[in-house]
């Protein structure tokens, strides 16, 4: 099962507003995981324990959806998730040479949470953005027509202050 | 109807959003406010218009005067200076040429917009500018002149066929679902665009949202359905947000919700949203994944029609196939067929894109080659280099060499020259390219997304992976060509849903057309392209050296050494061939052998 680091009660208050928000039915399961995992980050073990019980699903269900969706994470994540475009209209404008580049500045692989808990780099398939290859998101911000000399400078605009 | 003297097109697309366009908007809304202009003009939100890579930008009518570039600081000048003293504020205009739709251009004169005539064009967020258009036209002839048996008929008579690729007949599917037994039916939409580079359903669903809305409808009309969803992949935010106030506007306006249009006709719609992954294309996936589950593909028979959406009959289209149907309505079945090929009638947007001059959206009539696509839509191959292969149909889909340029593009055509129509991406790849990689790079997408539900696809495209890797890795061995085909044939014929059996086509297509570069790959451990980095070696013409030793500086393995003003030598076994020396020589005194 996941790992539990998240308060239990910010746990089951995210949960709470998620079930509320859409309704305890199963239809609404992937909301519900949508809604939760970008509230805490990624799908603890006691947000599935206490969605299984809201909505009456067994948990190995919830764990199977959970852990088959590229969005949902069930392992805690940085402070702030880079997605990569790893596609073939980003791959031939240079996408290659801006992977590199965010491997050396994170100094972590694909899929892997930086030490002190900021960064977490991902890849995602194509966001239909292909006119501005190559793309990288960070957060919700889309950053297009990104170079290998841009990466450090759109890092740096995550800094300490910004929440 | 208000009155304005300027209507302004402000861009909101994802990229102008990071650069401030909120921001400016809020900052032009609160000027146009404070110099006493907003009662004569206009703002209006809209999706890209041509320039976000320079963004923020709006574009002001009736002058077509296109603005970019601009800061919240900017916009009291640009206020004063266009709306208040009537003349350009040329420091942030941008020339016409370069006021281009990255994505989407104007049309050529072999292109007809039928799925794209408004994008673009018209406030996707405002339902009267689609009203005004023609709008919901269709669905009010369909819902008060004509039978549900009519519009199947109508739609049967124009030859639509489905655009996610498939090319089953639209109007046959609706008649299987109609004629299903039972009161609950489903109308969805399959907006799960995957197909990397293939972006035509998000530019209709952010640029047309009613059009899908309003073929809908009249779906749901057609079959006898009373709840419809679009499932919309969760990569594109945007789109789901265009969809969500679309729909509120439908139902305000009463096309949506009870007594459509004072019939007896009642239908909504609600959007669900993916979780990111690509096999949830494929319909029976897409439905496990509305209903809550993983989405994985089962068997057919029963097909959606009969067993579809919580065990109910539902209807599967594509984004692309319901946006055509309001038109087919309102103009009639004969317009329609009128354009296309005897059996693909009407037209089909495609993402041009790979080394062409023009990429971006198009809209082709059926018929058209694929020379006339490439060439005279596209503008020819970028930087004049020679034609090598067009990918058409995603990645699933097969690559076709010079030979079928003359080919029609329709669904027949292309099956039978072993590729497919898919959702429309196409990849033009020019004489630079390297025909096994390319393979391999598909193959590599396809392992990644088979969901793993069914052996032949899971084991079946990594092993085929992995030949490729080491054909392109210079580990070929004889009978690897052999030994791929035969895996591709099973692949094909013994997976479960379509990502499976189209995953083999883009190697057993360059097998076909381009079998000798995988025989010199194996045999010669050569990459005739010069593109697998395994088999080719960077050198340095020693006529053409200076020794400025700029390579030398920049090499990330110091694997070139010389004296200065004396020609240097890359070490072979200590380069990673990664190009940079190659980049930075300033007398072309590097080449890959």
């Amino acid at each position: 099962m996941t790992i539990a680091t998240v308060d239990g009660k910010v746990v089951l208050e995210a949960v709470d507003k998620a079930v509320k928000e859409h309704g305890a039915t199963i239809d609404e399961l992937i909301p519900i995981l949508n809604d939760v995992n970008r509230a805490l980050g990624y799908l603890p073990a006691n947000a599935l324990d206490e969605i299984s019980r809201r909505l009456r699903v067994p948990k190995s269900q919830l764990f199977s959806v959970s852990s088959f969706y590229r969005m949902f994470s069930t392992k805690p994540r940085g402070k702030h998730v880079i997605q990569f475009c790893e596609s073939a209209p980003c791959h031939v404008v240079g996408g290659r040479q801006v992977w590199a580049s965010l491997l050396d500045h994170l100094k972590i692989g694909p899929g892997e949470t930086s030490q002190d808990g900021k960064w977490t780099l991902v890849t995602t398939s194509c966001l239909g953005v292909c006119g501005v290859g190559p793309v990288i998101i960070i957060d919700d911000d889309i950053y297009g027509n990104v170079t290998p000399d841009q990466v450090a400078e759109i890092l740096a605009r995550y800094g300490e202050t910004r929440e | 109807m208000k009155y304005y003297r300027s209507h302004v097109l402000v861009c909101v697309d994802p990229d102008c959003l990071r650069k401030g366009a909120h921001e400016a908007l809020d900052a032009f809304q609160d000027e146009l406010v404070a110099q006493g202009l907003i009662d004569e003009v206009q703002v209006l939100e809209t999706s890209r218009i041509g320039a976000c890579s320079q963004g923020p930008e709006m574009m002001v009518y009736p002058e077509g005067v296109h603005y970019a570039g601009y800061t919240v600081d900017d916009i009291p000048y640009i206020v004063e200076e266009h709306f208040l003293k009537g003349r350009v504020a040329k420091k942030f205009e941008l020339p016409a040429e370069t006021a281009i739709d990255e994505e989407l251009s104007a049309p050529t004169p072999k292109e007809v917009r039928v799925v794209l005539r408004n994008c673009g064009k018209i406030d996707p967020e405002n339902i009267e500018d689609y009203i005004a258009e023609d709008g919901y036209m269709g669905l009010a002839k369909a819902l008060t002149s004509m039978t549900p048996e009519q519009v199947i008929d109508e739609v049967l008579a124009s030859g639509l066929r489905g655009r996610g690729g498939a090319g089953f007949p639209t109007a046959k599917k609706w008649q299987f679902c109609r004629a299903s037994t039972g009161q609950v039916k489903y109308v969805i939409c399959n907006a799960d665009e995957g197909d990397p580079g293939a972006f035509m359903n998000r530019r209709v669903l952010e640029g047309d949202p009613h059009a899908v809305i309003e073929g809908m409808i009249i779906a749901a009309y057609a079959i006898g359905s009373s709840q419809g969803y679009v499932y919309c992949r969760a990569e594109y935010p945007i789109a789901v947000q265009t969809l969500n106030i679309a729909i509120e506007q439908a139902r305000t306006m009463g096309f949506l919700g009870q007594n459509i249009l004072g019939t007896d006709f009642s239908f909504d719609l609600e959007v669900r949203m993916g979780a990111g992954a690509f096999v949830c294309g494929e319909e029976t996936a897409l439905m496990a994944s509305i209903e809550g589950k993983r989405g994985e593909p089962r068997p057919r028979p029963p097909f959606p029609a009969v067993s579809g959406l919580w065990a109910k009959p539902s209807n599967v289209n594509n984004v692309e196939t319901y946006a055509n149907v309001p038109q087919i309505i309102t103009n009639g079945a004969a317009w329609y067929a009128g354009f296309g090929t005897e059996k693909s009638k009407g037209t089909k947007t495609f993402a041009l894109a790979g080394d062409v001059k023009h990429t971006g959206l198009i809209e082709v009539p059926f018929g058209l080659s694929l020379r006339e696509v490439v060439f005279d839509v596209g503008g020819g191959i970028k930087d004049d280099k020679g034609f090598k292969a067009i990918q058409t149909g995603g990645p699933m889909g097969g690559c076709l060499p010079e030979a079928y340029l003359d080919l029609p593009v329709d669904y027949e055509s292309l099956t039978a020259a072993g590729s497919m129509m898919g959702s429309g991406g196409l990849v033009v790849m020019d004489d630079e390219t390297c025909m096994v990689d390319i393979a391999r790079f598909f193959m590599e997408f396809t392992q990644e997304e088979s969901c793993g539900k069914c052996t032949p696809c899971r084991v079946g495209t990594k092993r085929i992976l992995e030949i490729l890797d080491r054909i392109c890795g210079g580990e070929g061995r004889e009978g690897d060509i052999e030994l791929l085909e035969t895996l591709c044939e099973q692949i094909k014929q013994d997976s479960l849903c379509g990502l499976g059996q189209g995953a083999p086509t883009p190697v057993v297509s360059t097998l076909k057309h381009f079998r000798e570069e995988y025989e010199i790959h194996i045999r010669e451990k050569r990459c005739p392209a010069r593109v697998c980095k395994a088999l080719i070696r960077y050198e340095i013409l020693p006529d053409f050296c200076t020794g400025c030793t700029v390579c030398a500086r920049n090499c990330p393995t110091g694997a070139i050494t010389g004296e200065r003003r004396q020609a240097h030598l890359i070490d072979v076994d200590t380069c990673i061939r990664c190009g940079i020396c190659m980049q930075v020589c300033n007398f072309n005194a590097i080449v890959i052998r």
